[in-house]
């Protein structure tokens, strides 16, 4: 775009695009805004949207209403502020401003989630997330909090393994990149209570695809010694509708996972281990 | 009678050790925050938890020195009988989280792993690689949704607490809360209310903390009653990577693990860092504190970095301050092993590879060691009595303040590795206080007349923001000039004109932001009013943390206070020196008496009104902190001598002015 070429002495641009798909609230249509930013050393998506909220203007001038977007740690451990930058699910904290204008110079096109309900802009509502983590049952089954004395011992082999799975954090990533998890959107019945919404909700979730996160949560309690104790709940959880048969084995949840989980050795690993708990269902019949 | 409920504001380490205790004592637990519990800012943790171990015992270690150096990390500013207690639950809670499933690093025989951190010369510090505090979480939100699933815990994420709700007595009755998403505000009845919010950081503009850390709840309690304590005393933290949005913090386990901080002894020198040689290198730290070298105390690092930058002019960069943190002499394969979290966070926001470069780093605001004062009974041996419903109580009876919104461990400046061990110890035994006092609650519910009328004022307070016309100020405008004003005055160096001047910049801000227009006035997610709100209630916390600074002439911990510290000895000959020494412990005496204690403010509807509160200083007495000072040596000598002295001629706690058992 000619009216974006121009270039600082530095050879930065004095300014860039952010064109934003917006949404005022659930069900209701969506619309593309623009908004200029100016630049500055160092931004990265953040940094842009705190920017374009402060303004409150489109790129005509208009006075408008800030966009909403959720962010908490700014570092990528909270997950808060996944969404679709340039095309590509990611977190916006690590979304450099230099490197986007490198790969698409003068614009940067950011959009919510697809698989999740939008709330309001960039802001959807990921709850199903976290109610796969119950279904898989996602905790060490402890007996309780008094002193009970130390944990296992555990090689440094086995916490090397552990470790990459435990740092996931529920950002959704490898949700939106999946051919097979489609979105759950409920909407409110009339009169109907948040209690009671909620319960259809989750009945809804509690069918869908329960997603790679949550089939590699699953196998790092598996992992664990007294985690494996309950070994077999979860893979019937992962046996259940809704479950590791879902998976078409894109791989796609592998390649936009921003921590790296080797999530499709975990639905490996899930694979095996759930096709031994099918004989000894059928042992056990 | 019916089922009781207890509250808890904020899902970080505290919130939730405390809501998984409750419920396992068989407690309703209603759990509200801003944020789904497992997004919040306690995953910024880095780099470990301390406790005393077993291998650290038998190289003379025991609780009591762990004891002993956070007290002496913290300038004997915090009531000794918390810390006793809690340090002697450090291994404990290490030994809990172990089998919670934290994935802690591992010795080769399989035992949890340890490293060394500041302020102390043994290896306490359990981790997990370098995102300790997100692996802790994350294990206690697993607990929390094991009992969320068998139905004692109902969460609200994305809440906003807008206040406690109280009776014509004062006693804490539940509190407001307003939904982020349709912004219904509601109140939640409870039989007692935990805080648990964290921090406040925001208030200081960019810092180390996560975008929720505004202190709007702490603000909230305190602007209803509850008394706030040491706000002046905010830690910096001394390395931080500079960005346009946040400052990210670089963890004291970079140094821990051997990591170096220098500058080039040529001012700005333009070559490439791994080419300059040894000697033309200024380990600083390692030169100034032979004993700590890069693992002083936080407050000390941090000084020394802004001195060496500021007054030295030795910054790495001339239109930047940043001194160099170097890792590049420790294997890649080690470096990936303990620190690749953190170096990937460098890596990822700098692009450039921490591994092969030294890192730039630069002091940045991480911590508030003051907070909500909150009450404790101690026992005859100096511990705490658990079980009383007075540990952790704010003086609004029904409400408790936990974790780093609390104010109760880390005196004048925290020790590295400590606030994940305060902010677990605090959420597990407020459980059974909350429980004594559930027990012994007698007399009638409140009237629904009562919540009707909070949640209408709290309703019309929102309406009025969004009917508000014609307002000038922009509230991110004016977030920014705050923590300007803030970073400038109140950080690393405090002095009383730039104080005074900060104070009276706060207070105009403060009028300003009343005039606050909104961009967004609808009734839907409006993160814009949630802001504003947030904004306002900064500047009862931003007063307190001028006017206690103001007052407080001395240098304790993180405040620092350039015209009112004591100067190293100078004198050579021995005789002076000793006469020195003699004089400074003199002032060091006086200096105890006036200042060893706790600032206390409390909101008079429209300001700060400060008042002081003694120390329990009867566990171990003060003495002078003197890392790295010259003339430690003498000092210390004659400092011995006299408590030996006042030892033999008394018994109670020695030299320590101001300390009063509570």
């Amino acid at each position: 775009m000619a009216d974006h070429s121009v270039k600082s002495s530095n050879g930065h641009p004095q300014d860039f695009e952010v064109r934003i798909l917006r949404q005022d609230g659930p069900g209701q249509g969506s619309y593309w805004e623009s908004h200029r930013v100016a630049y500055e050393p160092d931004m990265n998506v953040i940094s842009a949207l705190q920017r374009i909220a402060a303004q409150a203007r489109t790129v005509d001038g208009k006075g408008v209403a800030p966009v909403a977007w959720e962010c908490n740690c700014l570092e990528e451990v909270c997950g808060a502020c996944t969404m679709v930058i340039n095309g590509r699910v990611r977190q916006s904290c690590s979304a450099l401003i230099d490197r986007l204008l490198e790969d698409h110079p003068g614009e940067i096109v950011l959009e919510p989630m697809t698989k999740f309900p939008v709330l309001r802009d960039l802001v959807v509502e990921r709850s199903r997330l976290f109610r796969a983590l119950k279904r898989v049952k996602a905790w060490i089954p402890v007996d309780g909090y008094y002193e009970l004395g130390r944990g296992d011992k555990q090689s440094q082999a086995e916490q090397e393994v552990a470790y990459p799975l435990s740092q996931c954090m529920s950002c959704g990533c490898c949700l939106e990149a999946c051919p097979q998890y489609a979105k759950i959107e409920v909407s409110p019945l009339p009169g109907e209570s948040s209690e009671a919404l909620q319960q259809r909700r989750d009945a809804e979730f509690d069918r869908g695809f329960v997603g790679a996160h949550a089939i590699s949560q699953a196998m790092l309690f598996n992992a664990h010694p007294t985690g494996r104790m309950n070994a077999a709940e979860r893979l019937d959880a992962l046996m259940d509708e809704g479950g590791l048969q879902i998976c078409g084995n894109a791989q796609n949840c592998v390649a936009v996972c921003p921590k790296q989980i080797p999530l499709t050795a975990s639905i490996a690993r899930a694979g095996r281990a759930t096709t031994l708990r099918m004989f000894q269902r059928w042992f056990d019949c | 009678m019916a089922k009781k409920r207890v509250m808890v504001i904020g899902g970080g380490l505290a919130g939730l050790a405390a809501t998984m205790k409750l419920a396992e004592l068989g407690i309703q637990v209603d759990l509200m925050s801003l944020t789904p519990v497992k997004r919040s800012h306690s995953v910024c943790a880095q780099g470990g938890i301390n406790s005393v171990s077993d291998l650290t015992r038998q190289e003379g270690d025991d609780e009591s020195k762990h004891f002993d150096d956070t007290v002496y990390g913290g300038d004997f500013l915090q009531h000794q009988p918390p810390v006793k207690e809690m340090t002697s639950w450090g291994p404990k809670i290490i030994d809990l989280m172990d089998r919670l499933g934290v994935p802690f690093n591992r010795t080769a025989e399989g035992y949890l792993d340890r490293r060394r951190f500041g302020g102390t010369l043994y290896k306490r510090t359990a981790f997990a690689g370098a995102t300790t505090g997100q692996q802790l979480l994350y294990a206690l939100d697993e607990q929390v949704r094991r009992w969320e699933a068998a139905g004692l815990v109902t969460k609200y994420e994305y809440w906003d607490f807008l206040g406690p709700v109280q009776d014509e007595a004062g006693v804490c009755r539940g509190c407001v809360g307003q939904d982020l998403v349709t912004m219904e505000i509601r109140t939640f009845p409870a039989d007692a209310v935990i805080v648990a919010s964290g921090g406040s950081g925001l208030i200081f503009g960019r810092s180390t903390m996560s975008m929720v850390c505004t202190g709007s709840a702490v603000s909230r309690c305190f602007q209803r009653g509850a008394k706030y304590g040491n706000a002046e005393f905010v830690q910096v933290h001394p390395t931080a990577i500079p960005g346009a949005d946040k400052l990210r913090l670089m963890s004291e386990s970079a140094r821990g693990e051997g990591g170096r901080v220098w500058v080039p002894r040529t001012p700005q020198d333009q070559r490439d860092p791994k080419s300059i040689p040894e000697s033309e290198r200024y380990y600083f730290l390692e030169e100034r504190y032979p004993k700590y070298g890069n693992l002083v105390p936080r407050d000390i690092a941090t000084r020394e970095i802004f001195d060496i930058c500021v007054n030295e002019g030795l910054s790495v960069e001339k239109d930047r301050q940043c001194v160099y943190l170097d890792l590049t002499h420790i294997s890649r394969r080690e470096l990936d092993r303990k620190l690749a979290g953190i170096l990937e966070i460098y890596e990822k926001f700098q692009g450039v590879d921490p591994r092969d470069v030294p890192m730039k780093i630069f002091p940045a605001v991480h911590y508030v060691m003051g907070g909500l004062w909150v009450d404790y009974q101690r026992t005859t041996a100096g511990g705490l009595n658990i079980e009383s419903p007075r540990t952790h109580v704010t003086n609004i009876p029904g409400l408790y303040a936990i974790g780093e919104c609390d104010y109760q461990y880390h005196g004048a400046n925290r020790l590295g590795a400590n606030s994940l061990l305060s902010c677990i110890f605090s959420g597990l035994i407020v459980a059974p206080a909350v429980k004594s006092l559930l027990e012994s609650q007698k007399g009638p519910e409140p009237s629904s007349l009562l919540y009707e009328s909070a949640r209408r004022e709290h309703q019309s307070r929102h309406d009025a923001l969004l009917g508000r016309r014609g307002g000038k100020e922009n509230p991110y405008l004016i977030h920014q000039e705050l923590g300007d004003v803030m970073t400038r005055a109140a950080t690393v160096v405090r002095r009383n004109t730039q104080l005074a001047g900060a104070l009276e910049k706060v207070n105009e801000l403060s009028e300003r932001a009343q005039n606050c227009s909104l961009s967004d006035t609808g009734n839907w997610t409006n993160q814009n009013v949630v802001f504003t709100k947030a904004l306002l209630d900064m500047f009862p916390l931003a007063k307190s943390i001028l006017m206690g600074a103001l007052a407080r002439d001395e240098s304790r911990g993180a405040h620092f206070k350039p015209d009112f510290s004591m100067p190293d000895l100078k004198a050579t000959d021995p005789a002076e020196r000793r006469r020195e020494a003699e004089k400074w412990c003199d002032w060091f005496q006086e200096n105890t008496r006036q200042w060893l204690r706790s600032t206390i403010a409390t909101w008079d509807g429209n300001n700060p009104v400060l008042s002081y509160e003694a120390v329990d200083t009867s566990l171990i007495p003060p003495r002078p902190r003197l890392y790295g000072l010259a003339g430690a040596q003498i000092i210390d000598e004659v400092w011995k001598q006299r408590s030996q002295a006042q030892a033999g001629a008394a018994t109670g706690p020695a030299l320590s002015g101001t300390a009063a058992a509570s």
